[in-house]
């Protein structure tokens, strides 16, 4: 088990350091920009001035309208429903155009713009303080990006689904060709051989629900036109939930034989009495492999996406620091590291799609095996 | 929103949305989907089975085929060579019993000429004494027409018969 987990491993290793070197370099030399930036605009007191830090944090972040483009002072964005349930009033529903980006007050909600509760929509009284936090359940665009990859994956399987089913026995046609190889990959190279010839058909659904669920919301995820290019698999949310099933799933799945190595393991018995070192280490390991696969993904897929941020800002940085000469030239350079970061992106959502589901498939293999 | 920290509203949206998707990818995607390719898997692996065994049988009736063959051009030298043997044997039969044949025809005719030559020279012998009666009987009755004639053969043939 620790074999595969460090072939995997070397393999990631190959990819993140150069993906942090990348990130690291340009972030450093974005936040000097930045700071450069605003120093002279404080000396300049140029009031728009280009924040660098801030565009690349609302580019990567979750928001509560789908914002499309910005031309001067109007904003183009597509408002998304708000659902709040606070104690006051209960149940709230309206579109976020009511707050009118942010910059106004609606039925007492307002979306903090600074503070505890920065970005979040607190319940305010009729003086503007606040009262409390409502529950949000609202759709987000990380939610309304999740629901648009949902459409597009019951789209294309159930379309591959009844074409299996018309033409049984024959070769495979148009979509159904497409994805067949990558099921197929899944089937014979990832489930087969991590979980064994016997049980690994119970857990094929769930393994290949994961992986298209990641890649298509990863490849979508890089589309940066309405409706796709939400950052839905770089949200720490969306990837707890899908390191909690692969986690749920390997606990209702485990055997005798793996609850026993978690509390009971073949140690000498000090190990385990006065002190259970080895089932507190053991379950500790239980909760560390779903905690990895979240953050494994959202940091892959997080890092992506800020690379080609900064990469974009960084015309803006120079565009406004030295000039629109100095930004046009720039932009060249951006917009070709950009390009080869994006192809790069493309290589890790396949990766990382594939190393969730191998990982997942292997916990699953470890918590059903019968012996050693 | 920090993106470091879970939001419960996407949390709560994403479990809703991964539960829903993958329930209904499972049952009308996955099922069909694996089930068709387990099937065709199947369906290939029998085709190609059982182009082994038609091909097994097609080598079969192939060596069988070569078998007969071989088996029918050995019985037809056997033949030829009986028929050949039974030519020659014929042949050779029909030459000795047409030699000897001949050689009885010849024998026939060889008898049959001695016979005949036999009976001519008898014949020949018998009309040579008729005729030589006849012309000794003319010659005579010639000569004795005249008694003196006959006085002198008498006497030569008394002559001759002179007692010893």
């Amino acid at each position: 088990m620790l074999t595969a987990e460090y072939n995997e491993n070397t393999m990631i290793q190959i990819i993140r350091p150069l993906i942090f070197i990348i990130f690291a370099v340009f972030i450093g030399t974005g936040a000097v920009c930045a700071n450069e930036d605003t120093v002279k605009s404080e000396e300049t007191e140029h009031a728009k001035s280009f924040n660098a830090g801030k565009y690349v944090i609302e580019h990567v972040s979750d928001a509560f309208e789908w914002h499309i483009a910005t031309f001067g002072e109007t904003h183009i964005s597509i408002p998304l429903p708000i659902i709040l349930y606070s104690s006051n009033k209960g149940w709230n529903i309206f579109m976020s155009s009511r707050f009118h980006h942010g910059h106004e007050t609606y039925n007492n909600f307002r979306i903090e713009s600074e503070g505890q509760h920065e970005g979040k929509i607190v319940e305010v009284n009729e003086s503007g303080e606040v009262v409390s936090l409502p529950v949000d359940l609202s759709i987000t665009k990380v939610v309304a990006g999740i629901f648009v990859s949902v459409i597009v994956l019951l789209l294309i399987f159930l379309n591959i689904a009844k074409t299996a089913k018309e033409h049984v026995n024959q070769a495979p046609k148009g979509l159904q060709n497409l994805f067949e190889p990558i099921i197929l990959f899944i089937r014979d190279e990832v489930a087969k051989p991590a979980i064994g010839e016997k049980k690994f058909e119970r857990f094929m659904p769930y393994l290949l629900t994961a992986f298209f669920f990641i890649l298509i919301n990863n490849l979508l995820g890089l589309i940066p036109i309405f409706p796709f290019g939400s950052n839905v698999t770089g949200n720490i949310a969306v990837t707890m939930v899908l390191g909690l099933f692969t986690f749920f799933v390997t606990a209702l799945n485990g055997n005798k034989h793996y609850w026993k190595e978690i509390y009971n393991p073949d140690v000498p018995w000090w190990l385990k009495f006065p002190i259970p070192l080895m089932p507190i280490i053991e379950l500790s390991g239980m909760i560390t492999k779903p905690f990895v696969l979240m953050v494994r993904l959202f940091a892959n897929m997080m890092a992506g996406h800020m690379i080609v941020t900064v990469f974009i800002s960084l015309i803006f940085i120079f565009n406004s620091i030295l000039g629109v000469k100095i930004g046009l030239g720039v932009s060249v350079i951006s917009v070709a590291f950009s390009v080869f970061i994006i192809m790069l992106d493309i290589l890790v959502s396949f990766i990382q799609a594939y190393v969730f589901t191998l990982l997942s498939a292997i916990y699953f293999g470890m918590a059903t095996s019968e012996h050693h | 929103m920090g993106f470091v920290t879970p939001d419960y509203g996407t949390i709560f949206w994403m479990v809703i949305s991964f539960g829903i998707v993958m329930f209904i990818l499972k049952k009308f995607a996955w099922a069909p989907i694996l089930k068709a390719l387990k099937d065709r898997e199947i369906s290939i692996s029998e085709a190609l089975n059982s182009a082994e065994s038609a091909r097994k049988e097609v080598a079969g009736l192939i060596a069988s085929n070569n078998m007969i063959i071989a088996e029918a051009k050995r019985e037809k030298v056997i033949i030829i060579k009986e028929a050949r043997d039974i030519k020659d044997r014929i042949i050779a039969e029909a030459r000795v019993q047409a030699n000897l044949e001949a050689q009885k025809g010849i024998e026939i005719a060889r008898q049959q000429i001695i016979a005949e030559k036999d009976s001519a020279i008898s014949d020949i012998k018998k009309q040579v004494a008729e005729l030589s009666l006849m012309i000794a009987e003319k010659v005579i009755r010639k000569q004795l027409e005249n008694p003196k004639d006959q006085e002198i053969l008498v006497k030569d043939l008394l002559k001759d018969l002179k007692l010893k």
